[in-house]
């Protein structure tokens, strides 16, 4: 990877810094650097240089706490990298279905974000095929599900997505405008604060902006509220997948309080429209400050009693325990990230590896991995929330009060990329943006955590019962919009 | 189980009190806005990231995300206040200064037929998922739309009527014909949120630009998302619940 350029977590360089590799040593550099939580892919994509196509991937190097940026001229077609190193499948099938490149001897190049009808099947007297959505039971987002299935037992699950696509990327392109922020909030509406933080790094990274350190607090402040609203969401969801119905009953309502803390920040329950370019367009007052602490020690506690009844129930913890399970060496092979990377026993989190804004200064605990079962998905997320929960206790209560900033847009420097990773409340956002030579913004690049996972429940099911599909999904609960764009 | 009643007891009866009494709101909640049309400044204009204000000063609620950057930069021109009655029964009752939307009485026929039983269906069609989001909370015991009648179903040939989140992409535009297809007739349409009302940030992407344009819609939900009590409050006002 010392051929790669080494870049810090959240900063911008020029683009005729990029290394532009020969072909054949870019694609062994990826091949051999990759496949274990230490060196991970943060994004592929092509990109248009001076007349030419350059393959460019980004990589998080743990071990040296930066991220590796590298690129190569690519024809239509290459050798695909998939066969050797299996955590590029899901980039390569988007590269071949957006751009037309074809990564040869990729052996599913099915489209990624288009129903095309064609689905793995199986023959034989006792399968039988499962056909779920696009519309679901629930009020939830709309994906197609295909399972292979002898009896009860899944041989195989196929996740078809796509009917959320809406263009994201695209619309991001143009010069920086009051639309740029709310669409990258809205990339994944349940992960606006991570979002949003990334977003504006970005911006800051390409106009040397610097928030103040309060700012940054606040921000990292309401990305720890939205990873504990959005645990206890899925952790009541869970419950109520099994019919354990106190915990689920409680958990709906609680989650309810932590939208309304990010609320009492910024009036928005989901913390849009807050995080802005230079800092944060609310303060959060000495008054403030106190309301939110004594609401939150109130909550807290009515949380953990609310959890802690769930997971002492041995009805629950025999319907999680050993269900849905991806061990490590699956895991680390595709590439999950996250939450469900570190219960399947990763040790991976960027707010430790790569901090970036007020993460510098100090991150929520480190919480301990599973064996990648449902049980484990729910305890690294139950650990989670009250790590985080600590963290913004001890945060409010040292905040630095800092002035609201307005919205004015910087000039964004030209001809430059910018790449900031954030840990969002399922694993690592990838946020990439690339100007032209007049400042513009030529192209945006979204790589949700969930792009990395999809695949990751899809191999939970292998071999598990398909009554089993709901709380497996509940374990993972990956976005259908943050995938789809 | 004795565990779990005592739990039931220490968590106690948390569901709120609206509609009897108004709904507990964020300080800082931003709702209907007060528009002085002639004071409205080419800033709001341009500031606007949905092209929500219109030439003529006036604000779509429809396509608004509630940003509250306009009332930043014309601060004599739009001043956004607290009121969270904001869904309308027709396309023109969302434009402010207009009339108000609470005064708009809605479709008899739903009415008479759903007034006491409303069964909603709800279609996701290309949005955040915040909408969706926002909506399930009614379902949770802090606002328990069962209360008044309301219930979500999993199937369309058992709705009354259709919730229809996001611009309607265009890859789920034919499943929402076929869901609609499917419900007995008469049957209803919401829009929830800027995205389903409108397209709100996503009218220019690979979308419909609003559920409108391919469905009747009869009543509309404002907000990026609409907050729970936002479309609760239009709900009972929809079905006429007292």
């Amino acid at each position: 990877m010392k051929n790669f350029l080494k870049i810090s977590n959240g900063s911008a360089f020029k683009l005729d810094s990029l290394p532009i590799l020969p072909f054949a040593d870019f694609r062994q550099t990826l091949i051999d650097s990759t496949g274990s939580e230490k060196v991970r892919v943060a994004a592929l994509f092509p990109m248009e240089l001076n007349n030419q196509t350059l393959l460019t991937a980004i990589l998080i190097d743990s071990a040296d706490h930066c991220l590796r940026c590298g690129a190569a001229v690519t024809a239509r077609s290459y050798p695909a990298l998939t066969p050797e190193a299996p955590v590029f499948h899901w980039f390569e099938r988007e590269l071949f279905e957006r751009y037309g490149i074809t990564p040869e001897t990729h052996p599913w190049l099915k489209p990624i974000r288009k129903a095309d009808g064609e689905y793995f099947t199986m023959t034989g007297d006792a399968v039988n095929e499962v056909a779920v959505g696009p519309v679901h039971a629930g009020v939830i987002e709309p994906g197609h599900f295909r399972f292979q299935c002898m009896g009860e037992k899944v041989y195989s699950l196929e996740i078809s997505l796509g009917y959320q696509s809406r263009g994201v990327e695209k619309l991001l392109e143009g010069p920086l405008s009051s639309r740029t922020m709310p669409l990258f909030e809205t990339a994944a509406g349940d992960s606006a604060a991570a979002a949003a933080t990334g977003a504006a790094t970005l911006i800051e990274a390409l106009s040397g902006i610097v928030p103040s350190m309060g700012a940054q607090q606040l921000r990292a402040i309401m990305i720890e509220l939205e990873r504990v609203a959005n645990h206890t969401g899925d952790l009541g969801a869970l419950a109520g997948d099994v019919a354990y119905l106190p915990t689920a009953s409680f958990c709906g309502r609680i989650r309810g309080e932590y939208l309304n803390m990010t609320a009492e920040i910024c009036g928005n329950r989901f913390g849009r429209n807050c995080i802005i370019p230079g800092g944060i367009r609310y303060e959060v007052d000495e008054k403030r400050r106190q309301k939110l602490l004594d609401w939150m020690k109130k909550v807290n506690a009515e949380l953990k009693h609310a959890l802690d009844l769930m997971f002492d129930s041995p009805t629950v913890l025999d319907r999680f325990e050993n269900t849905g399970t991806v061990p490590l060496d699956v895991a680390s092979s595709i590439g999950l990230v996250g939450v469900a990377a570190r219960a399947s026993g990763m040790d991976m989190d960027i707010r430790h590896e790569l901090p970036c804004g007020f993460y510098k200064e100090s991150a929520p605990e480190k919480v301990p991995g599973g064996k990648g079962d449902v049980l484990s998905r729910a305890k690294v997320r139950y650990d989670e929330i009250f790590a985080s929960l600590d963290f913004i206790e001890k945060n409010l209560r040292n905040h630095e009060i800092s002035a609201p900033v307005g919205g004015q847009l910087p000039e964004l420097q030209s001809d430059s990329m910018a790449v900031a990773v954030t840990e969002a409340w399922r694993g690592e956002l990838c946020q990439i943006m690339i100007t032209g030579n007049n400042g513009n913004i030529i192209q945006s690049r979204i790589v949700d955590p969930s792009f990395h996972n999809w695949f990751g429940l899809a191999m939970a099911l292998r071999d598990e019962e398909i009554s089993n599909f709901p709380i497996c999904n509940k374990s993972f609960n990956l976005s259908y919009c943050g995938h789809d764009l | 189980m004795l565990k779990a009643f005592m739990a039931r007891l220490r968590q106690g009866y948390r569901t709120g009190t609206f509609p009897d009494t108004p709904p507990v709101l964020p300080e800082r909640f931003i709702g209907r806005p007060e528009v002085f049309p002639e004071k409205v400044n080419d800033e709001a204009r341009k500031i606007c990231p949905v092209g929500a204000v219109s030439e003529q000063g006036k604000i779509d609620l429809g396509r608004c995300i509630f940003c509250g950057k306009c009332a930043q930069v014309c601060p004599e021109g739009i001043k956004f206040t607290s009121e969270y009655r904001l869904g309308a029964f027709s396309h023109e009752a969302l434009e402010v200064p207009g009339m108000e939307p609470w005064q708009e009485s809605s479709n008899p026929e739903l009415r008479k037929l759903c007034g006491k039983s409303f069964k909603i269906r709800q279609v996701s069609a290309g949005g955040c998922a915040a909408c969706e989001l926002d909506f399930n909370v009614l379902n949770t015991l802090a606002w328990d739309i069962g209360r008044f009648g309301i219930q979500v179903v999993a199937s369309p040939r058992h709705a009354d009527a259709l919730l229809v989140t996001g611009p309607v992409s265009d890859n789920m535009r034919l499943a929402l014909e076929k869901t609609y297809n499917a419900m007995p007739k008469p049957s209803f349409v919401i829009a929830g949120g800027a995205c389903a009302v409108s397209g709100g940030l996503y009218r220019d992407g690979t979308t419909a630009g609003g559920v409108e344009s391919i469905l009747p819609v009869d009543m509309f939900v404002p907000g990026c998302p609409p907050h729970p009590a936002v479309m609760l409050e239009t709900l009972l006002r929809l079905i006429a619940y007292r």
